[in-house]
């Protein structure tokens, strides 16, 4: 069977199970667009900026375990996606970018849209590809796809010369069964040797902590950590980007550490004599100040990536593998043993994580007069049963978001841990809409981020993704004001979000459903009534506290056990 | 500490930029780079000379082993191992100079590699240590150009860096 490039790419996506591309066309793709036309085994989502079809393929990847597909044009189209490759990069989320390159005989002369794609997008992708011939493209999408979501996963793109897709120019078509990369042969189970010390040291732990993070997610092993938590009885915290990966409603679950985690997560770090991270990467925002990090640990570190290992925090037991087979070894090896942690330590442990928890550290006022975005997410989680996938954005409504939504599930939680990037939530919502259609959607967003993808609203009316987006508008950049607030002695520069747009009209004006909530006492019945219409887009724009900060706060240079509470806490009941 | 790294990679295009682009984006030292092919054509082996204290020398290695075209990574420095690099030097080359150049070429083994009436191209090998020798030993006020490879190791003994 003999194809054009164009056609190629089509059917080597089908071969790799693609549902969707989301993309945007333009000159240097339009050998591509006319070939998708032609076919009808994927589908095209339109994007209204090309940055969104990275998000959106982004969002489909973190809530389907798939690797997510985007497509755009060269030049301006291609360097739309960057933030996005660097969104999936720094989350290790596999997915194909395809991209459109000018001619082969006019790279380098400086043609029109011409861009050097490959070198913008080096150091914000797992790996790229310039396809040169015809008959490189079907194994190199097939690689592509390959190292997208093998080992640490991330994205991968491909820029593909146009004459490469012309119609007229066609090869005999087979997608290769196998790859084989000698330069890429990434780890998989765990080294025994390391895996019996490590077990070893657990059972011998008095004050243990299990830390999990995104790479239990990645790497399905969120039954195994669940099931290793039971088994030791240990406290466990998650990271942002791991929240789902254990039930966050099991009462080992001591919530999220980190910046904005919960005080008794942080103090338990803190104190800890033997610390298990399982897929974490001892990021900043989770270790505060390295200097006092877990002072007291014995640090076991399992992950896939060796670079993640000793690269922040000195590890004593480091095991490079696959999370998911390294603690089924870790389960076998305990089940083998009849040692475990001494009953007495582990009672006196859990005391005194129960008087950490006692304080309260997400206490926020109940009885204010005006919407407080801690009740707007609990209010979603009652109303969703908790069974909902969030997308969220950046800044204090994705803390709100991440701090009072209860994930029981992986994949529920879907936002920009890494990058941070504000403008992921709606298109990420739109990925993951079309991947589980029947499933409640929700993003979570603020005025802020929410205008810099807010041209999407027109792709989700012409696919009719009924997203429920609850916009938190405090007409701030709430966490820059925060900060400003406590770092710069309330000069807020440039966090006040003047002349915002009527988010109601601007709904409507999309041909979506726009509500307005402004009383507290409103807010239960707009978010009920937003889930109720099952087939339409609900811009839910509620209007809340424009001073409410973040609680509880390690501030930067500080560590664990230096959290800065709420100060009005004790006035709560 | 100084440390030689021998990476083999693909020999493909774009393959030294990832290595180059890498140790800019994280912030490593390059005091030299080599590539050139080696017997087998689809592979390049490159020689860095870097710096650094020993964590961030690991997250070089494993950084760099990271790139999906690098087969390789060896850091030289831990095993016995030999470096030379090649430097020609351009010097001025008259009157006593003429005799007192000669003589310390000889001196370092170094080979004159063109003459002219005022100047004199040195082609010298060896550690970079010796090269840098040469040059204090002849001194700035004689050096018209110098050129030098960056060095290129390999480990002693049975020990190959082979696929």
């Amino acid at each position: 069977m003999e194809l054009s490039g164009g056609e190629i790419l089509f059917a080597s996506l089908k071969e790799e199970g693609v549902e969707f591309v989301f993309g945007y066309p333009g000159g240097a793709v339009l050998h591509i667009y006319d070939a998708l036309f032609q076919q009808d085994d994927i589908k095209h989502i339109l994007v209204r900026h090309e940055q969104a079809a990275a998000h959106a393929a982004d969002g489909y990847a973190r809530s389907t375990g798939k690797p997510g597909v985007c497509l755009a044009t060269s030049g301006p189209g291609a360097t739309n996606i960057v933030t996005g490759l660097a969104t999936a990069y720094m989350d290790s989320i596999p997915m194909v970018a395809i991209t459109g390159q000018v001619n082969q005989a006019m790279i380098g002369t400086d043609a029109f849209q011409e861009c050097d794609i490959i070198g913008i997008s080096r150091p914000c992708v797992k790996h790229n590809f310039l396809v040169t011939s015809l008959e490189d493209l079907a194994p190199t999408i097939k690689k592509a796809f390959h190292i997208a979501t093998t080992g640490r996963p991330g994205p991968v793109l491909i820029d593909i010369p146009k004459n490469i897709t012309a119609p007229d120019v066609r090869v005999p078509f087979e997608y290769p069964k196998e790859v084989s990369i000698r330069s890429y042969n990434p780890v998989t189970g765990g080294h025994l040797g390391q895996v019996r010390k490590a077990v070893d040291q657990l059972v011998k732990a008095k004050r243990p902590v299990i830390y999990f993070g995104g790479g239990v997610v990645l790497g399905e092993a969120s039954a195994e950590l669940t099931q290793l938590g039971k088994e030791l009885g240990y406290p466990v915290t998650g990271t942002l980007m791991g929240l789902g990966a254990y039930p966050a409603s099991d009462e080992q679950f001591v919530g999220m550490l980190g910046m904005h985690g919960t005080y008794e997560a942080n103090m338990a770090m803190h104190e800890c004599d033997v610390l298990l991270c399982v897929g974490a990467r001892f990021d900043d925002r989770v270790t505060g100040e390295l200097k006092t990090f877990c002072p007291h640990a014995r640090v076991i570190h399992i992950d896939i990536d060796p670079a993640s290992i000793a690269k922040n925090v000195a590890v004593d037991i480091p095991i490079v593998g696959d999370v998911r087979k390294v603690l089924q070894e870790m389960l076998a090896c305990l089940a083998e043993s009849n040692a475990r942690a001494d009953a007495g330590d582990m009672t006196a442990w859990w005391k005194q994580i129960n008087v950490w928890r006692d304080v309260d550290s997400y206490a926020y006022d109940r009885n204010s007069g005006t919407i407080k975005p801690q009740r707007v997410i609990e209010v979603l989680y009652e109303a969703t049963h908790g069974e909902a996938f969030v997308t969220s954005d950046v800044g204090q409504h994705q803390m709100f978001a991440a701090q009072f939504y209860k994930f029981n599930k992986p994949r529920r939680w879907v936002n920009s841990g890494g990058l941070g990037t504000m403008g992921f939530g709606l298109p990420a919502a739109m990925g993951v809409k079309m991947a589980h259609p029947d499933a409640d959607v929700a993003c979570v967003t603020g005025e802020g981020s929410i205008q810099m993808c807010i041209q999407e609203l027109a792709t989700c009316k012409q696919y009719n993704m009924p997203i429920k987006i609850l916009n938190l508008n405090n007409g701030y950049l709430g966490m820059v004001r925060q900060w400003q607030e406590f770092n710069y002695d309330g000069r807020y520069s440039s966090s006040y979000v003047d002349a915002l747009p009527d988010f109601v009209k601007l709904a409507e004006a999309y041909g979506h459903v726009g509500i307005q909530v402004k009383d507290p006492a409103d807010l239960e019945g707009a978010i009920k009534e937003a889930f109720a219409l099952k087939d339409r887009l609900v811009f839910l724009d509620i209007l809340t506290d424009p001073e409410e900060n973040v609680y509880p706060m390690i501030e930067a240079g500080k560590g664990h056990h230096e959290m800065r509470l709420n100060p009005k806490r004790s006035e709560f009941n | 500490m100084r440390h030689t790294i021998s990476i083999l990679i693909e020999n493909e295009s774009g393959a030294l930029s990832r290595v180059a682009g890498l140790y800019s984006a994280r912030g490593y030292n390059i005091e030299s780079l080599t590539v050139a092919p080696t017997d087998d054509p689809s592979l390049s082996r490159m020689t860095v000379v870097t710096s650094g204290p020993d964590h961030v020398i690991e997250q070089i290695t494993k950084q760099t082993n990271k790139l999906i075209e690098v087969v390789k990574v060896v850091d030289l420095t831990n095993t016995a191992h030999v470096t030379r690099e090649l430097m020609l030097i351009k010097l001025r080359a008259i009157g006593a100079a003429r005799e007192e150049v000669k003589r310390l070429t000889d001196i370092f083994r170094g080979k004159i590699v063109d003459v002219t009436e005022t100047t004199y191209v040195v082609e010298i090998t060896g550690e970079c240590g010796k090269l840098d020798a040469f040059v204090s030993a002849v001194g700035q006020g004689q050096i018209l150009e110098v050129v030098r490879s960056g060095a290129s190791g390999m480990a002693r003994g049975e020990k190959s860096l082979k696929v």
